[in-house]
């Protein structure tokens, strides 16, 4: 017949072997992976609005009009028109400025984009389409540069570089608001 | 087509618009010649007739030349994923083919003839595939029907190779290889996964004729992997820290910026789809899984995360994947995918033999939690009945739901409506166009989650309306 005793002294041996155990425990880290060198981040990059990140480089439009004519214009058009045909269809990158608030929106960088650093950062990560990566840093300032001038918002004589890049004033910065869902209009 | 008074499209959309209904007709006409001597449309009797003729045009025999085994006949004849076998006349009076025969993988039945089919977009690597819908026999979506989306096509790419990188605002920056993803604590849940382009063409006027157009970039899988907030604990997250950019290994380099409360909350990083590891169209060997946010946020090849303490402000982020309003102003950072449901039996392009009963099937979901309750009506809204759910509710996951329809043989409009946990009640379309405009080829193009309508006539023609 077990004592109150005895029944004390057996829960406590079972509680010292459990907490001796070496099973059900969580490390604090698990230690999985190894360290990464700013040397392997070198060749990833993503560009936030204020130009963080942006690589050393300029272009201006004159250069950015050959380069455009030979890697941009067939799924772009001549005229950064957009190339809607079968097998292609490219966007149409200016015009359509204030045509947002209308039945029949044009959205293009000119007249949508809010910031000059997502096209940076768009062209070289994914153009041109059929060789995604392949423009130099120069190259990509200086399409940037043509594409804008094009649309009228910088002179064909600016340069983009890291500096000047980021303060380009983009027609429809302030043409966002966040996300308001769920509606309130639905609950009335 | 016609346009219609209050639907404006410009050339590129127009010409999209007519190329997209060429290709669901396409579709449609072949599965109907695989009908044959069925006296319905497409999708009354799914299981009937199977020992009729069939031709099975889409990727002749693609997958029969892949196997070495004689045992398999070389044959045309197999549809996408299946292999093509001499029907005996009598299988009790001869031996099947021997155990193991497929070389230890299973395909399915040379009888089976669903798949995807492609949104005609001009360039077919920047292009989307909708998911059979009406056909699904249960909740979970095989993995070899979820519907695509890919902005620079499908990357081969080999897991010994592929690493997730984890770096920015962190104590450490680490590097991470598949196997060492897969030494971490996972975490196996069934979520739905929806395109928020998802009906797109359905904003200002009935467009696409079956449900697969309509509703097919929906899909619901079992995903398993590690949650991101067991490798955040490893890295360390800095003060300050509110964003994680992704980025995926494809052509696109897609990437997308995601508040870090959700980050934490219920981000997975996947390598394993339905009991396998995830297929190559959806991100193999990893993906990142954002439950109950839009498609285009889980990023698919998934190779890096850079933790920030504001968004990027990607290309997806501003000129894609934001609504315009019809003020001119665009929303962003939109990422719920809300309460929706639709009826996928009867629906777009069936045809209903006569009055009788009919168990009216589809599905209901939400991106902000459990499905709490479907409602069906038969008369276009004016009544609603509580419809039954056929499988648990479970958050973020699809349910199907049924009700019990003794049609009079008089014409009826069919509709779903979805209630989620929240209390949120799925909107007509007619809410949703009063609150956000329909400027634009396509309206406001994302969040479509409206109550679809589907037309009965009194000959049990199906059809896709606007009521």
């Amino acid at each position: 017949m077990f004592t109150h005793k005895t029944f004390s002294a057996i829960a406590g041996l079972l509680l010292a072997t459990s907490l001796s155990a070496t099973y059900g425990q969580e490390p604090a880290r698990y230690g999985f992976g190894t360290p990464v060198t700013q040397e392997e981040l070198t060749k990833y990059f993503s560009i936030p609005a204020d130009g963080r990140g942006l690589p050393a480089g300029s272009g201006k439009a004159a250069d950015g009009a050959k380069i455009y004519a030979d890697s941009c214009a067939v799924c772009h058009g001549e005229k950064l028109e957009g190339n809607p045909a079968k097998g292609i269809g490219g966007d149409k990158l200016i015009g359509g400025r204030g045509s947002l608030a209308t039945k029949t929106p044009v959205k293009t960088v000119e007249s949508y984009w809010p910031y000059s650093t997502t096209l940076f950062d768009y062209v070289k990560r994914a153009m041109p389409f059929n060789a995604p990566g392949s423009l130099s840093d120069n190259d990509v300032y200086a399409v940037v540069a043509y594409i804008l001038s094009e649309a009228k918002i910088i002179k064909p004589t600016d340069v983009m570089d890291a500096k000047t890049l980021p303060k380009v004033a983009m027609p429809n910065r302030d043409g966002f608001v966040p996300d308001p869902r769920p509606e309130l209009d639905l609950y009335h | 087509m016609k346009r219609r008074e209050n639907v404006f499209y410009n050339e590129k959309a127009q010409r999209l618009a007519e190329e997209m209904i060429l290709a669901e007709k396409r579709h449609i006409a072949e599965r109907r010649s695989e009908a044959e001597g069925c006296d319905c449309k497409e999708g009354m009797f799914p299981r009937g007739n199977t020992t009729n003729r069939r031709r099975f045009i889409f990727a002749a025999g693609s997958l029969a030349g892949a196997f070495a085994s004689a045992a398999y006949a070389q044959d045309k004849k197999a549809p996408p994923g299946a292999v093509h076998f001499d029907v005996p006349a009598d299988p009790t009076k001869e031996q099947g083919r021997a155990v193991a025969a497929d070389g230890g993988y299973g395909s399915r039945s040379q009888f089976e003839t669903e798949v995807r089919w492609r949104f005609p977009t001009a360039n077919e690597y920047t292009s989307w595939s909708m998911t059979p819908l009406d056909k699904m026999l249960g909740n979970l979506t095989p993995s070899g029907l979820h519907f695509e989306r890919h902005h620079g096509g499908i990357p081969t790419i080999d897991p010994s190779k592929h690493t997730l990188i984890v770096h920015g605002m962190v104590g450490t920056a680490k590097k991470y290889t598949m196997a060492d993803l897969k030494r971490f604590p996972s975490v196996t849940r069934k979520y739905f996964i929806e395109c928020s382009g998802n009906g797109l063409t359905e904003w200002n006027k009935p467009t696409l004729k079956t449900v697969q157009g309509t509703h097919g970039l929906l899909s619901t899988s079992e995903w398993t992997g590690v949650q991101f907030s067991t490798i955040a604990r490893e890295v360390g997250l800095k003060d300050g820290s509110a964003w994680v950019l992704a980025e995926g290994a494809d052509a696109a380099v897609m990437t997308r910026s995601i508040p870090m409360e959700k980050m934490l909350k219920d981000a997975l990083i996947v390598y394993g789809q339905n009991g396998e590891a995830i297929r190559p169209e959806q991100g193999y060997p990893l993906r990142l899984v954002l439950p109950g946010y839009e498609g285009n946020t889980h990023i698919k090849w998934l190779r890096r995360l850079e933790v920030s303490d504001k968004p990027f402000m990607t290309r997806e982020e501003t000129s894609k994947y934001t609504d315009l309003l019809a003020s001119g102003k665009a929303r962003q950072f939109s990422f719920d995918m809300e309460a929706k449901s639709v009826i996928t039996f009867p629906s777009g392009e069936m045809k209903l033999p006569g009055a009788g009963f009919y168990n009216i099937q589809g599905f209901a979901w939400s991106g902000r939690g459990r499905v709490q309750s479907v409602d069906v009506s038969v008369d276009g809204g004016k009544n609603w009945y509580p419809a039954r759910l056929e499988s648990t509710p479970e958050p973020i996951c699809t349910v199907r739901f049924s009700y019990p329809w003794m049609w009079d043989g008089k014409a009826a409009i069919l509709q779903s409506r979805c209630t989620d946990e929240t209390g949120y009640v799925q909107p007509t379309l007619k809410q949703l166009v009063a609150i956000r405009g329909s400027n634009g080829p396509y309206g406001s193009i994302y969040h479509l989650n409206a109550i679809q309508s589907w037309a009965v006539s009194e000959t049990g023609d199906v059809s896709n309306v606007h009521a």
